[in-house]
This record gives structure tokens, C-alpha cells and sequence, in this order.
């Protein structure tokens, strides 16, 4: 396949007069009219969709012969859309619209089993005592009890001190330190109309304003009350070839006193294990205990969202459609180094420089030329990928995590543009360079070596997140559709994780292609053609 | 990039012994063209830096601190570089014969040579040689740049591990099957470009077919489809010639991984040789 550049002898203005537009339009002429590039750009759109459909390929079954689309298990949503996990022990009465539920926390202790199989059911015998960083225990203002539900809560926490939290994406921390006899925690909610406000005390006496939330449809009757609820035990040792997660469920108990509820009409506390699925405990080893005015709640469970890996079952992400973009960016790199190369090769070079002598338009028309012609092969692509591949997952019975429109589009355009900034680097890579092989080898080896290095953990971990840092691999950040929740212990690693943000990782490929693009310059410049 | 030599040498040869030219000849004629070619000398030279840097630089960032387990297979850490060096084989083998394609050369070599099998057969054994030359050294140096780095780092003896040593048999697999993988990279990618006859390409194709199979194995949600993608890709089944613990968790065993390499590689000749010769050039 060797592509030979033509280009139409177009009797243009007087070169020195030749604008930026007419560079451009002579080098959107060159590309178009190389049957093998146009046909390389649909090949590379082409494997995006591909690959990225094969790769969700999976075989899901949930017994009783049962597999695709039978075997979805949706989760429930939170009020901001995301997946959550809403699984603890509640021990309720009615909230009127304003009032206020205050309670004294005096211990809070915890069991796990360290492995195995996760589940209810599980005998007690395995258990061992410990408390999980992310146990909590505390009090709680919900809009129902559906999981799901709007909810705030003041609690303590088995590593991380007092928190507010709501609307399972948001928390604030409180009083450092562990909930005890000696150094009790006082928590208290008040609500005026549907916003909520949260305080904590060392002493009952003074009290602390952690954070107020607004929770929008909260009825004029809400439930409030005591709850207790444990994450599973989770530790990761990370090696070569792959790390090892032990998981196993937990159970916390959390001891209250001093409880009161102002503004409801009263009666009963009434207890209930509000979605009671996934890694946790339900049944016997939970429930509560009331003996005077001493609360004894034990829960089993968490109020988080999901991140990959922390949900009841499987659970894919949007970008995991997306497998195939290494392919169709290769495919984008062999194009654009061409563009450029082939020009070398045939001596054209010489013949576009004496057209058009201001060289650094001419550059800049070709890296305009292959980025917007990438971009848009990419994003026609992305956009089937994820669409479709979504839809196909759930036919599967392939859970995946939802996310807001913003976060798609996000996904979706970012890609193209990384295909774009690919094709950018490797016309500037080629000019550098001049060699067509040389110049695709680097580009490939810069973009896509790194992440394979940290994704297939043939380095350590430690050093394949330095890779995701500081190499153009950074860019892939663009795709993580999940954030990174500090309330949520998981293994926050590649491929579902990047050490930068989507924006700082975007950053990084976008200053790479900026730096080739002046190098080439300068050496298009001072070198003879 | 002008490769003039050989043609009427071989010629001049082939006139003298009343045929065309025997393997000896096509053997001389493609060393000459590989060996004058300007891109072969600092080709091969970057296979041996880059990989000897990249394996320090890998060795250099691990740290064995006490008190914690770790799980390292240290030969393997120490062959780190391969993963970069074989992307600079790749481009060596390519341009072999892709470099012939984009001059013209071809035309050339295929006129004074008509047994184009042979032709193929000699550039296959020229640059198996050159690279299997250029890996041990590769090899070397970072097996060496291990044992120095390594045990300064907490890989030691008391941590349950042994100064890297050639007459430790996995060890000594682990190294030689490196060269070899290297070998076989070169004989994939000079198949692979006689099949395209672009360099570009070419070395896009190569490059996909050893990075994309650990990436999508990695994507992938089903353990069984992950584990048969790792077992007949090029680079994860190959390069599992490397490890020396844990054999029993690898997708495929070490030599038959670098045997699954070795088909990839067959396959590629066979097409490029068939299409070689059955083809206009």
C-alpha cells in the first residue's frame, strides 16, 4: 500500500499572497485524494467499533440457566443519577417538616471475615473483630426508605473521625478520631423545610455547623433515626502480573444514647434493613436492641456510590466500549505520518514549500487537516461504541454504571479529540523525523506502550501510575467516567482509574503535541527540504 | 536511503556460476544491503540502549522495603526493556524490505535475484542474526544493570532472593528466550511488512498485534475470553518466556508461549513469502 501524493496543480494567487485558507484547502485536497488514507480513516472508525463491541462480549449467567438480559440487576440511583449502594439498619420514626433528631455515640465496634466468598448467609463462626475505616454509625434524615432515596446523615466513622454526608456523593468531615465511652461523639440534624444541617459536639454542650444540604423533593414527612452500616473488608496486595484483592463482608455496631426527636408526631422506633443486597450481612446478625434509653444498632452494608468493583455484581463502565480506540489510534497514527512523510518521500516536499514558502503554514495546515479529519472519524466511531455497546451490555445482563449526559459527552468528544491530538503528534513526529516507520513506532510506542505497561501491570503499580502521569498515556484520563470517591475504599487503579484528573491527563497529551509541533516547526524551518 | 551495491555484484556472481544466484549469493547481497543501510547501525544500537535503560530504569524504580512481602519475579523486572526494544526491532525488520519497497529497490533485487523466496529467505536469516546479535547484548546489559541495582534495593538474600545468575536454569530461559523473542518480533514484522509492502503500515500492524491483545485482555469483563486472548497474543503469550514464578497462574506455559510467537511469526513469512512470490512486485 504505498500511498503516492498528488496533488491537483490548482493555479492559485501568487504564493506570497497564498493565505492560511488556500494552505489548507491545497492539503484537505491531498488527503481526500489519497484513496488509501480515506480508506485507513473509515478502517480505523471501523476497529474502534469493532473491538470495542467484542470486548464487552461476555457470558453472563445467574443460575438456574438463565443468562443475558434476565440476569440484569439494576442498582439503585441517588438523587445526582449515580449508582449507589444503600444497604444499612435503620431504626426510624416520622420527621415532621422542621425539627431536629440529636443522639450521643458512645462506641463503635466492628467484625469482618478477611476473604472468601462475599455473601449473606455466611456463619458467624469466620468472624473476626476489627472495624472497617468506612463503618459508620450515626443519625439520618431520608426521604423514604427506597435506596436510593435523598437522605443527610451526621455520623462516626471506624478511621475517619465525624462526617456529614449526603446524597451519597457528599461528604465533610467532622471531630478527628474514634467514637468511644471515654470520648464520646454528640451528632445532631436539623431540618427547616428541605434543608438539612448538621453539627457535632465533643460534650453535648457546644456544637460545631459541619454543613447544610438541600435535598429537593424531601416529603413534609421524612424519616429520621439511628443507622449502622459496614463496608466490606477490602485489602489489596498489588504485585507483578496482576494484583490480589481479599474481600469479605463486615458487620458494625454502633452504641447510642441521649437520642431525641423533636418534630414528629411520635410512637414507636420501628427497625428495618433497608436494601438488603450485595456484599453484606442480613437476617439474624443484624437488628437493634433498646433497653432504657440505650440504643444498640448493628448493620451491615454502605451508604456510597458504586465505583467499579464495590457493586453486588459485575458492573461495566461506559469507557470499557471503548477498548478499541487503541486500534483505530494506531490506524489514525500510520495515516497522519504519512501525510506528512510521503512528501519526503517523493520529493513533493520541495514543491509544496516553493507553493507556499511561509512553512510554518503549511505544518499547521497539515496537523489541522489530519486532527479534524481524526476527530471526526472518532467521533462518529465513539459515538456508536458507547451507544450501542451500552445497550448491548444490558442485553447481556451486564450491569453498567450510569452516568450524567455531561460525563457521556465528555467520554464520547474527549476521545475523538485524543484521536485528534494523535494525529497532530504524528504529523509533527513525521516532520521531525522524516521516516515514516521511525515516526509511527514513536508515536505508538510514546502513546500506547506506556498504558498497556500500567493496564497489563507488567511494572509495579507504583511506577505504571508515574507512566499514566507524566507520558502522552496521561491523555486516556479524558475517558474515566466513575470519579474517584474518598469515602469509598475500592481499588483505584487502571484501566478504571487514572493517577491525574480527566482534565490534568487531557492537559498532559495536549502539552506534548504542543511541544512536537514547535520542535517541527523550528526544524522545518532551519532544515533544507 | 540508497541501497546501489549489490546488484550487479551478485550479478557478476550469478553469471559465474551459469544460474542465478544460490542462498551464499542472496546471503552476501542482502548483509551488503543491511549493513550499508544507515537506519540498520543506529537501530540496532538504540534495541541495545533503549532496552538496557528502560530495564535500569524499571529495576531502579522497584524497591523491596522490609517487613512487607514482595511478590517481584525479579528476572523479569530486570527484562523490563524488552516491551520498548522490541518496537525498535520491529522498525529494523520492517525496513528491511519496506525500505526496498519505497525506493523502488525491490524492482532491482527481484531482477538480478528471480528466486524471490530466496531473496526473503536471506533478508530473514540477515536480520535474524543482526538481532539475535544485538538482544544477547540487550539482555545482557540489563540482567547486569539487575544484579547491581536490584540488591541495593532490599532484593536480597534475606528477602528469599538470589543474586541474578545465567546458571540458574529459569534464569538462563528467561534471558536466552528473550534474545529469541526478540529473533522472532523481527521474522513477524519482516513478514507482516512483505505482506503490506509499506513501512508505515506495517509497523502500525506489528505494533497493534503485540500492545492490543494485553490491553483488550485487560478491558475485557470475562475471565475465560481474557485468558484466551493473553494465550495466542504475540507479546502476552511470548513474553511469558520471561517469567520464573508463578508458573502455574500464566495464561500459557513459557515455551509454548514462545511457540504461539513462533506461529504468529511463521504465519506472516509464509504469507509475505507467498505473496512475494506470486505477486508483481
Amino acid at each position: 500500500m504505498s500511498a503516492g501524493v498528488t496533488t491537483r496543480a490548482r493555479p492559485g494567487p501568487p504564493a506570497a499572497r497564498a493565505g492560511f485558507g488556500s494552505v489548507l484547502r491545497a492539503e484537505w485536497t491531498k488527503f481526500r485524494t489519497v484513496r488509501s488514507w480515506v480508506i485507513g480513516m473509515i478502517v480505523a472508525a471501523v476497529l474502534i467499533d469493532l473491538i470495542g463491541l467484542l470486548a464487552v462480549q461476555a457470558g453472563i449467567g445467574c443460575g438456574n440457566g438463565r443468562t443475558g438480559a434476565a440476569c440484569l440487576q439494576p442498582l439503585p440511583t441517588g438523587p445526582g443519577g449515580e449508582a449507589v449502594t444503600d444497604s444499612f439498619y435503620f431504626v426510624r420514626r416520622p420527621l415532621a417538616s422542621h425539627g431536629s433528631i440529636t443522639a450521643r455515640i458512645t462506641a463503635l465496634t466492628g467484625r469482618y471475615v478477611s476473604g472468601g466468598a462475599a455473601g449473606p448467609g455466611l456463619p458467624g463462626g469466620g468472624l473476626q473483630p476489627g472495624i472497617q475505616p468506612w463503618s459508620k454509625a450515626g443519625i439520618m434524615i431520608m426521604a423514604g426508605t427506597r435506596p436510593g432515596s435523598a437522605y443527610a446523615a451526621m455520623m462516626a466513622t471506624g478511621g475517619h473521625g465525624v462526617r456529614f454526608q449526603y446524597n451519597y456523593a457528599q461528604d465533610f468531615p467532622g471531630l478527628p478520631g474514634r467514637a468511644s465511652a471515654a470520648s464520646p461523639r454528640w451528632l445532631r440534624l436539623t431540618r427547616s423545610g428541605d434543608i438539612i444541617t448538621g453539627y457535632d459536639s465533643a460534650d453535648g454542650r457546644h456544637w460545631t455547623r459541619l454543613g447544610a444540604a438541600r435535598l429537593a423533593g424531601l416529603p413534609a414527612t421524612a424519616e429520621a433515626g439511628l443507622f449502622t452500616t459496614s463496608p466490606p473488608y477490602m485489602k489489596v496486595t498489588s504485585g507483578f502480573g496482576g494484583s490480589n484483592g481479599q474481600i469479605g463482608p463486615s458487620l458494625a455496631t454502633g452504641v447510642f444514647d441521649h437520642v431525641g426527636l423533636s418534630g414528629g408526631p411520635g410512637g414507636r422506633w420501628a427497625g428495618q434493613d433497608i436494601g438488603a443486597n450485595g456484599p453484606a450481612y442480613s437476617g439474624r446478625q443484624i437488628g437493634f436492641r433498646q433497653a432504657g434509653g440505650r440504643f444498640t444498632v448493628t448493620g451491615s452494608g454502605d451508604i456510597a456510590p458504586v465505583v467499579p468493583g464495590t457493586g453486588p455484581g459485575p458492573s461495566a463502565t461506559i469507557e470499557d466500549h471503548l477498548a478499541g480506540v487503541f486500534a483505530g489510534l494506531i490506524a489514525v497514527v500510520v495515516i497522519a505520518a504519512l501525510f506528512m512523510t510521503a512528501e519526503y518521500r517523493r520529493g513533493l516536499i520541495r514543491t509544496t514549500l516553493a507553493a507556499s514558502p511561509r512553512r510554518g503554514r503549511v505544518l499547521a495546515a497539515k496537523a489541522v487537516v489530519a486532527g479534524l479529519v481524526a476527530f471526526a472519524a472518532g467521533l462518529a466511531a465513539a459515538v456508536i461504541a458507547v451507544t450501542v455497546g451500552v445497550r448491548l451490555s444490558r442485553d447481556q445482563g451486564q450491569y453498567v454504571l450510569p452516568v450524567t449526559w455531561l460525563t457521556e459527552v465528555r467520554v464520547i468528544v474527549g476521545t475523538a479529540a485524543v484521536l485528534a491530538l494523535a494525529a497532530v503528534l504524528a504529523v509533527a513526529i513525521g516532520t521531525v523525523l522524516r521516516r515514516s516507520a521511525v515516526a509511527v513506532a514513536a508515536v505508538v510506542v510514546a502513546i500506547v506502550l506506556p498504558y498497556v505497561l500500567a493496564v497489563a501491570q507488567v511494572v509495579p503499580a507504583g511506577a505504571g501510575e508515574w507512566l499514566l502521569r507524566v507520558t502522552p498515556a496521561a491523555g486516556f484520563a479524558i475517558q474515566q467516567s466513575i470519579p474517584h470517591y474518598a469515602q469509598v475504599t475500592a481499588q483505584y487503579t487502571p484501566p478504571a482509574y487514572f493517577p491525574l484528573s480527566p482534565w490534568a491527563g487531557f492537559g498532559v497529551l495536549c502539552g506534548y503535541a504542543a511541544a512536537a509541533v514547535v520542535l517541527a516547526l523550528y526544524l522545518l524551518r532551519r532544515r533544507d527540504a | 536511503m540508497s541501497r546501489t551495491l549489490p546488484a550487479r555484484r551478485v550479478g557478476l556472481a550469478a553469471a559465474g556460476s551459469g544460474g542465478w544466484p544460490g542462498l551464499r549469493g542472496a546471503l552476501y547481497a542482502e548483509w551488503t544491503k543491511l549493513r550499508t543501510a544507515p537506519e540498520t547501525t543506529w537501530l540496532l544500537i538504540a534495541t541495545v540502549v533503549l532496552t538496557v535503560a528502560v530495564s535500569t530504569a524499571a529495576a531502579a524504580a522497584t524497591r523491596c522495603s522490609p517487613g512487607t512481602a514482595c511478590p517481584a519475579d525479579v528476572p523479569k523486572l530486570s527484562l523490563t526493556g524488552i516491551e520498548f526494544g522490541q518496537a525498535v526491532v520491529a522498525v529494523l525488520a520492517v525496513l528491511a524490505i519496506g525500505g526496498e519497497y519505497s525506493t523502488g529497490m525491490i524492482r532491482t533485487t527481484l531482477a538480478a535475484m528471480p528466486g524471490r523466496l530466496r531473496v526473503l529467505a536471506a533478508k530473514a536469516v540477515v536480520l535474524t542474526g543482526l538481532v539475535l546479535a544485538a538482544g544477547t547484548v540487550a539482555v545482557a546489559g540489563s540482567l547486569l544493570a539487575g544484579r547491581l541495582i536490584l540488591p541495593g534495593h532490599g532484593f536480597t538474600a534475606a528477602h528469599g532472593f538470589h543474586v541474578l545468575s545465567l546458571t540458574t536454569g529459569p534464569v538462563l530461559r528467561a534471558a536466552a528466550g528473550s534474545v529469541l523473542y526478540l529473533a522472532l518480533i523481527a521474522l513477524l514484522s519482516l513478514g507482516t511488512c512483505a505482506v503490506l509492502r509499506d513501512s508505515a503500515t506495517a509497523v502500525g500492524v506489528v505494533l497493534g498485534l503485540l500492545y492490543l491483545f494485553p490491553i483488550i485482555a485487560a478491558l475485557a469483563s470475562d475471565p475465560h475470553w481474557r485468558r484466551h486472548l493473553e494465550q495466542i497474543g504475540p507479546m502476552t503469550a511470548g513474553l511469558t518466556i520471561q517469567a520464573t514464578t508463578g508458573l502455574r497462574s500464566l495464561p500459557i506455559s513459557p515455551w509454548a508461549g514462545l511457540g504461539v510467537l513462533a506461529a504468529w511469526a511463521a504465519g506472516a513469512l509464509l504469507a509475505g513469502g507467498l505473496l512475494l512470490r506470486f505477486r508483481d512486485a
